[in-house]
Order: C-alpha cells, then sequence, then structure tokens
C-alpha cells in the first residue's frame, strides 16, 4: 500500500488507442520524480499515479511521449467554489424568468378576478376562459416545467416531494377550472366558478421564493469561500538556485519557497531566513501581526506583512493547516445537531401525509359543507396542498448549522460537528487546565534579587552560562532571559544535574549552584537572608530558584508562568453565562491558588496527575453536570475526550485540529467563551427557525384545510397560500442568515 | 356520495401503498462497487445489497439540483457527504458488518438502504 502521506492523483488520457501505449504511458509516468505507483486502466483511458509527483510534471512527460493529459475530476475548491456560484447564478435567472411569465399572466388574473366576478354562465364568458385556460396552460406547461417533471418523475420511483404538491395543487385548480368551462350544466350554478389565477400565481410566487433562496444559500456558505479564497494559487520556490513561479499543486516537500512582503504565504512551512510580521487573524482570529524569523512557522493563507522569508516547505498540498481547516468547516457544516433529527423524520413522511390530509379535508367539505360544497373541496385540497411546505422544516437545521459553523470559523473556533455546537451550549461546568490555558504555559524569569552587593548582569551571566546544558523547562526560561538582555554566555564545565534540586558546575573557575532550597540544603549553604523573599514569591504564585556562586548564597531567581493579560476577563464572561469553573493544574497547591485568586476561580484542585483529570470529568459527569474541558490538547487528551466537550486551546496555528470536539485556535480564553456565545446563538437561531417551519405547518394546514370557516367563516385563497409557502422558507433562510452578524460580547 | 366517499378512501389507500408499502427492488453488487443516479428524488438504485466486511466503493451521480439532494448523509456510519452537481461523487465505505444501512438526502426525503450480507 502507499504511504498515507503519499497523494493519489487522477488522469484522463487522451489519444491512446492501442493496448501497446499502456506500457509506454505507464513508463513516462514512473519516470518523473516521486511517482511511486503508476496503474493505467486502458479501458477507460484514465491512469492513477501514486506518490508526491506535481500534476503538472506528470501531464508534461505523458505529453512528451505524444499523447494528452488532463487531470480527472480533481478539481480545487476554488474551481468547485467558481463553479458553483455559476450554476446558481443560472439557476437564479431561470426561477425569475418563469416568475415574471407567471405572474404577468396570474396578477391581470387576480385583478380581474377582484373587481369581477370570474363565473361561467354565457357561451361568450366560456369561450373567454376557454381561451384563458389554454394560456394558462401554457404558463405551467413554461414556468412550472420543471414542478410536474420533478413530481412526475418521484412519482414513478415512489417518492414525492415538493413538486409533487405544487403539481397536484395547481393541477387540480386548472382540471376543475376546465371542467367548469367544458362542462358547466354538470354542476350546480354557484360553484361554476373558475381558479386559473391560483395556477399562474401559485407558480410565479413559488419561482420567486426559490429565486431568493437560491441568493440566500449562497450567502451561508460566506466563511468557507472566504477560508478557501486564502489560498495562494501560485507559490514561487528556489530550485537549483533558480527562483521560479510555480502551480501550488506543484509545491512539494522541503522546496525552498520565497515569499515577498503583501504576499500570501502559499505552503506551510520553517523560515529559513528574513524576519517579518504575518497577519494570521484569517485562520485563527488574533487581530495582530506575528513576527516570524528563523525557525519560526509559517501557515498557509496567511498574509506576509513586512520583510521577505524564506521557508522550507513542510506541509503542502491537503495536508496544510489551511486544508484541514476548510476540511473540518465543510464536514461540520454537513453535519446536524440532534435538535434538528425529529424534523428529518417528519419532512420524510410529510408529503404522502399532506396528500392524505387533502383528501380527507375535500372528503369533509363535500359530506359537510355547504354550497357549493364541491368549489369549497377543490378550494380546501388546493390550498392544503399549495401550504404545506416541507422545505422549511428541512432547511431549518442545515441553514443555521452552515452559518453557525462558517461563523465560528472567522473567530478562529474550529467546531467539529452539529452535535458539538448543541453540547457546547448546554454546558454547566467548565474545567480549564492552568498551564498552557490560563497561563501562557512557558516559564519566564520575573524578578532577580541579589545578596551581597551582587551584580544582577554578571549574577545572570553565570546562571545562563550553566544552565545552557540543562535541559530542565526552567532552563528554558532562564535562557531566554539572557537572550533578550544580550548575555555573551561562558563555558560551563563540571556540569552536574541534581535530579529534583538543580544544577552545579563551573564557570570562569567559579563554583557554581543553581536549584533549589534541597540544593542549598545539600551543600549547607545559608540562605537565611533570602527565606522571607521567597515566600513571597511562592504565593505570588513564582517559583523561587537559589543560586550559590562559591559557597554563598548570591541571588533568588523568580520563575512564573505569566497568567494571560485576558484570562481574567474571560474567564468573569464565562461565570457571567452561568458557567462553573474548575481549575485543575498540577503545579503545588501555593500556586494553583495563587494563580485562582489572581483571575477569579473559587473551585481549583491543584497537584492532580495527568489520570486524575480524567477521573475530575467523570466525578463531575456523574453529579449531572454537562462537563466542557479545556486544555492544550496534548497531555490532556483523554480528559478532553471523556468530557462531553473538549476544547482543545493553542497558540496560533500550532494546535492539534483533530484532538478535540471544538478548537480554538486563538490562545485567548476569550474564543471559549466566544465559542459558547457562538453555539448558544446557533442553537437559538435552530430553534427559532423549527419552531417557525412547525408552526407554520401545524397552524397553516389545518386552516388551508378549513377548520376555521364553521367558526369565522374564514376558508384561504389558493394564492395566499402560495404566497405564504414561498416565504417560509426563505424566512428560515434569512433568518439563519441573521446569525452572520452576531458578534459574541466582549464584555 | 357514498361513491365520492369510496373513491377518496381508494385514493389514501393507493397513496399509502404507493409512497410506504413498497419496497424497491434490490441490487446485487460487483465487487462491492455501485454507482447511484441522484435524479427525481430518488436514489437510483436504492436498494443494493454488498458483501460484509469488505470496504464498499459508491459513486453518487448527482444529476437533481434540488437543495436535499445536495448532501447524503449514512447516520449508523456517521458519514455526511455533500455531493457536488452533475459530477461523479466516491464515497468510500469501511467494511460493513452484516446488518441493513440506511441512507438519506438531508432532509430524509430521498431514502436508501444497502444491506451486508
Amino acid at each position: 500500500m502507499s504511504n498515507s502521506k503519499n497523494t493519489e492523483l487522477n488522469f484522463i488520457i487522451e489519444g491512446a488507442n492501442c493496448g501497446s501505449c499502456v506500457a509506454k504511458i505507464e513508463k513516462a509516468l514512473k519516470s518523473v520524480q516521486g511517482a511511486n505507483n503508476v496503474e493505467m486502466n486502458f479501458a477507460e483511458r484514465t491512469v492513477r499515479v501514486e506518490g508526491s509527483a506535481g500534476q503538472s510534471a506528470l501531464i508534461k512527460a505523458v505529453e512528451n511521449i505524444g499523447y494528452g493529459a488532463k487531470p480527472m475530476s480533481n478539481k480545487s475548491d476554488q474551481d468547485a467554489l467558481d463553479e458553483k456560484a455559476k450554476s446558481d447564478d443560472a439557476h437564479y435567472k431561470k426561477l425569475m424568468r418563469n416568475m415574471m411569465l407567471a405572474l404577468g399572466v396570474g396578477v391581470p388574473l387576480m385583478v380581474y378576478g377582484l373587481i369581477f366576478d370570474m363565473s361561467v354562465s354565457t357561451t361568450t364568458q366560456r369561450i373567454a376562459w376557454f381561451v384563458v385556460g389554454i394560456i394558462t396552460l401554457v404558463v405551467m406547461a413554461v414556468s412550472g416545467k420543471q414542478f410536474y417533471k420533478g413530481a412526475w418523475q418521484a412519482f414513478k420511483n415512489h417518492a414525492a416531494n415538493m413538486d409533487t404538491l405544487i403539481a397536484l395543487g395547481t393541477g387540480t385548480a386548472w382540471l376543475y377550472s376546465m371542467f367548469v368551462v367544458i362542462a358547466p350544466s354538470l354542476l350546480p350554478e354557484v360553484a361554476r366558478h373558475v381558479y386559473f389565477e391560483a395556477s399562474s400565481m401559485i407558480i410565479g410566487l413559488i419561482s420567486l421564493g426559490l429565486a431568493f433562496e437560491v441568493k440566500a444559500r449562497g450567502r451561508t456558505s460566506q466563511a468557507i469561500k472566504r477560508l478557501i479564497g486564502l489560498q495562494a494559487k501560485t507559490a514561487r520556490v528556489v530550485r537549483e538556485g533558480q527562483e521560479q513561479d510555480i502551480d501550488i499543486n506543484d509545491v512539494q516537500k522541503n522546496d525552498h519557497v520565497r515569499v515577498r512582503p503583501g504576499e500570501k504565504i502559499p505552503v506551510d512551512g520553517n523560515v529559513l531566513e528574513g524576519s517579518s510580521r504575518v497577519d494570521e487573524s484569517m485562520l485563527t482570529g488574533e487581530p495582530m501581526p506575528i513576527s516570524k524569523q528563523a525557525d519560526d512557522k509559517v501557515v498557509a493563507g496567511s498574509i506576509n506583512k513586512g520583510g521577505t522569508l524564506l521557508f522550507e516547505a513542510t506541509h503542502v498540498g491537503h495536508e496544510t493547516t489551511l486544508a484541514n481547516i476548510i476540511n473540518m468547516v465543510k464536514r461540520a457544516q454537513n453535519s446536524k445537531p440532534s435538535i434538528g433529527r425529529l424534523a428529518d423524520v417528519i419532512s420524510g413522511i410529510f408529503v404522502p401525509t399532506v396528500m392524505i390530509i387533502a383528501i380527507l379535508a375535500a372528503l369533509a367539505w363535500l359530506n359537510f359543507g355547504p354550497e357549493p360544497s364541491i368549489a369549497y373541496a377543490v378550494v380546501a385540497l388546493t390550498t392544503v396542498l399549495i401550504i404545506a411546505c416541507p422545505c422549511a422544516l428541512g432547511l431549518a437545521t442545515p441553514m443555521s448549522v452552515m452559518v453557525g459553523v462558517g461563523k465560528a470559523a472567522e473567530s478562529g473556533i474550529l467546531i467539529r460537528n452539529g452535535e458539538s455546537l448543541q453540547t457546547t451550549s448546554k454546558i454547566t461546568t467548565m474545567i480549564l487546565d492552568k498551564t498552557g490555558t490560563i497561563t501562557q504555559g512557558a516559564p519566564q524569569v520575573t524578578d532577580v534579587v541579589t545578596f551581597n552587593s551582587a551584580d544582577e548582569n554578571n549574577v545572570m551571566q553565570l546562571v545562563a552560562s550553566l544552565e545552557s546544558s540543562s535541559e530542565h523547562p526552567l532552563a528554558e526560561a532562564i535562557m531566554q532571559h539572557a537572550k533578550k538582555q544580550n548575555i555573551t554566555l561562558s563555558k560551563a564545565t563540571d556540569f552536574d544535574a541534581i535530579t529534583g534540586k538543580g544544577v552545579s558546575g563551573k564557570v570562569n573557575g567559579q563554583i557554581l549552584l543553581f536549584g533549589n532550597k534541597a540544593l542549598m540544603d545539600k551543600y549547607e549553604i545559608a540562605v537565611d537572608e533570602a527565606t522571607e523573599q521567597a515566600h513571597r514569591f511562592a504565593k505570588e504564585a513564582k517559583t523561587p530558584m537559589y543560586f550559590a556562586c562559591d559557597n554563598q548564597l548570591t541571588a533568588l531567581i523568580a520563575v512564573a508562568d505569566p497568567i494571560k493579560e485576558d484570562s481574567a476577563e474571560a474567564i468573569k464572561r464565562l461565570q457571567h453565562k452561568g458557567i462553573h469553573l474548575v481549575m485543575l493544574t498540577g503545579d503545588n497547591k501555593a500556586t494553583a491558588q495563587a494563580v485562582a485568586k489572581k483571575v477569579g476561580i473559587d473551585d481549583f484542585i491543584a497537584e492532580v496527575l495527568p489520570q486524575d483529570k480524567v477521573n475530575e470529568v467523570s466525578k463531575r459527569q456523574q453529579q449531572g453536570e454537562i462537563v466542557g474541558m479545556t486544555g492544550d490538547g496534548i497531555n490532556d487528551a483523554p480528559a478532553l475526550a471523556k468530557a462531553d466537550v473538549g476544547f482543545a486551546i493553542g497558540t496560533g496555528t500550532d494546535v492539534a485540529i483533530e484532538s478535540a470536539d471544538i478548537t480554538l485556535m486563538r490562545g485567548s480564553l476569550h474564543g471559549l467563551a466566544d465559542a459558547i456565545a457562538i453555539s448558544s446563538a446557533t442553537i437559538g437561531n435552530i430553534k427559532q427557525n423549527l419552531f417557525g417551519a412547525f408552526i407554520y405547518n401545524v397552524a397553516g394546514i389545518p386552516i388551508a384545510a378549513g377548520v376555521l370557516y364553521p367558526f369565522f367563516g374564514l376558508l384561504l385563497n389558493p394564492v395566499v397560500a402560495g404566497a405564504a409557502m414561498a416565504l417560509s422558507s426563505l424566512t428560515v433562510v434569512t433568518n439563519a442568515n441573521r446569525l452572520r452578524f452576531f458578534k459574541p460580547n466582549k464584555s | 356520495m357514498l361513491m365520492i366517499n369510496i373513491l377518496g378512501a381508494i385514493l389514501i389507500a393507493a397513496i399509502i401503498y404507493w409512497f410506504w408499502l413498497y419496497k424497491p427492488k434490490q441490487i446485487q453488487t460487483d465487487d462491492n462497487a455501485v454507482t447511484i443516479v441522484v435524479d427525481n428524488g430518488v436514489y437510483q438504485p436504492g436498494n443494493i445489497k454488498v458483501a460484509a466486511n469488505k470496504q464498499v466503493a459508491l459513486t453518487f451521480n448527482r444529476k437533481d439540483s434540488a437543495p436535499c439532494a445536495e448532501t447524503v448523509v449514512f447516520p449508523a456510519l456517521d458519514i455526511s457527504k455533500s455531493l457536488a452537481m452533475g459530477d461523479d461523487n466516491k464515497i468510500t465505505l469501511p467494511a460493513l458488518k452484516a446488518g441493513e444501512y440506511d441512507f438519506h438526502c438531508q432532509m430524509q426525503m430521498y431514502k436508501g438502504k444497502l444491506i451486508a450480507e
């Protein structure tokens, strides 16, 4: 089998007429670098190539031996989008033309009907109405062709849909009217009334509704369009010392890519040289451009704002972060929260049910209705068929999910599926991991206190030189600090790491010790003068480190993992929503307490082992809470999986997208509050839509059937039903689009 | 009047029979690959027998522009895929355990069934 990292490309081969071409073409393709597995299907004239070879190189290889090759339905996302926009536009124009013809005939007829009586008594009237009937038939055949065709095809296949209802409704109205014109004597005089205007008006109004719906549906996918639009079309790669612009699909892993100011980063990679600021806001929602230099990661779709960057491609094609995001958003937009499933069940059996109700209503009018009962029966039958709209019910959920998931993606929040969306809106308890979630996750030197008139720069130079050999996370903080102060390091000798205590070694001939109090105790170094300071640091969630030079305490260095600037504010937002917050940390109690107090969390648990995080989640679940868990997605994975909704929070684009139900691309906890706000808004929107569609059908069908007639003498006109049907699905789509303007409240 | 009522009842019975009680003809597949045409409100074929414990390669050819036809859903497999119009859309299903697997469009107006044996 092929390596999973390899891609598969399919081509249609042109001009291959003999069996012997197969071997030739396969040989030519195999000779292309990176083509591992080539298989040609002569019967279909197609060839499949596995491996990392670029598309255009393969096409060229085939062309070089005298054949043609065309990529097979390997359309880019952008092409697919363009095509869809084009077909949507054509569909829209066609619907509008249909609408104009149908209303062009229907409106004058209706106006006439309002002024005069559309009854048939004289021969002249019969002839006139017969002509009108034929004109209406033409309108139905031209403007309503798709409805009748669709209804008939569905009927042949034992299926029923919206077309069925429209075809039956308008067909009934026309047939009855024609019957009145041809054989009025068979009907009582009061029932000799024609309904030709209904057929035309219904077709016109529904076409208009559908046209608007096509437009509105296009807008619901705007977020994904924007993401796809982030993809660059070409990349400037440096191969054999030459810079060349190549198609984005031909960029290969390890290619060196150059990006100038103002250009889009085409693929993911690691910066080799240059420095710049890169705008990742479209991907992460992080508004400030991020500075990039050698060894930093860049991602496809971000925009280079400053200088020129040269980077090595690490992820290309469908492996880039952007491609993953697009994929995930697309998948989530097609999924459905369980709240929408009821509507599906209903719409599945909806159409035949409506047909039965229409027949029952007509029978009721015929049996019990006043004269002319046959006319009433026809009106009721037509109106019930037309007013019932399974579309509004069926569209209610998918439209809102589409907009909600897209809206979230725009703010750097990736939602796995509709179900996560629904559960997120119901979270009652949110467990937050401390390190990397509430805090930055990278320890920093916060204070340096020196003793015995030691010089701070001198101390840092010695400590950094000593720590340069260490791999401890705290050493990283010291090195960062030294780097910021441009300290030049000296060579350390006799380096020794004392597990659980610290390090020792020699720099510039001085004997150095750096570590915790236990290390000082071990070497019997007096630390009394630092004790009070050390306690104070501990209370502020800082870890005190002792530094001794030639057996004398020289400095106390505090290292802390700083709390993210906006953590406290975001936590307040979450609490404001009534969510109970719990902080978990592996740190000691003093640090945990200090951090919890600073951000305003009362419920915290310190010294938690990774496996205990899972237990904490289940414990809260057993108490009946709906538990969200937020962590960095790496060492919290089991707890994230156990929680009702797992949130992986990352800094920038580093986060593993597949690791959680919801991925927060932005490091800020505001993303979490935003995610909950957007989920609640989306679920709220779905409920409005479902309620609206449900009420519309529940109320509309009986009214159309005539239940209000015995009490208020009210019976709907079929034209009103047509307008209502056109409006109902349009209302749903428009309401879903309203979500696009939703702004999570930052206060 | 009695005639009309009987006629109505027959019509209702016919609707129930035609739309709900009818079972589409079963189609046997060769090597677990089948092309399903999505057109006129139905999946054709819509009742497909496949071999269990083997991957199933489905190709959906969508000719129907109705919104419902846009997405095909396999609820039991948690698969939901949008189908490009006028195109062959390939969906590969994992090896299925013996049993029945329904699939439908997003509003369940189009329905189909895979029977793994």
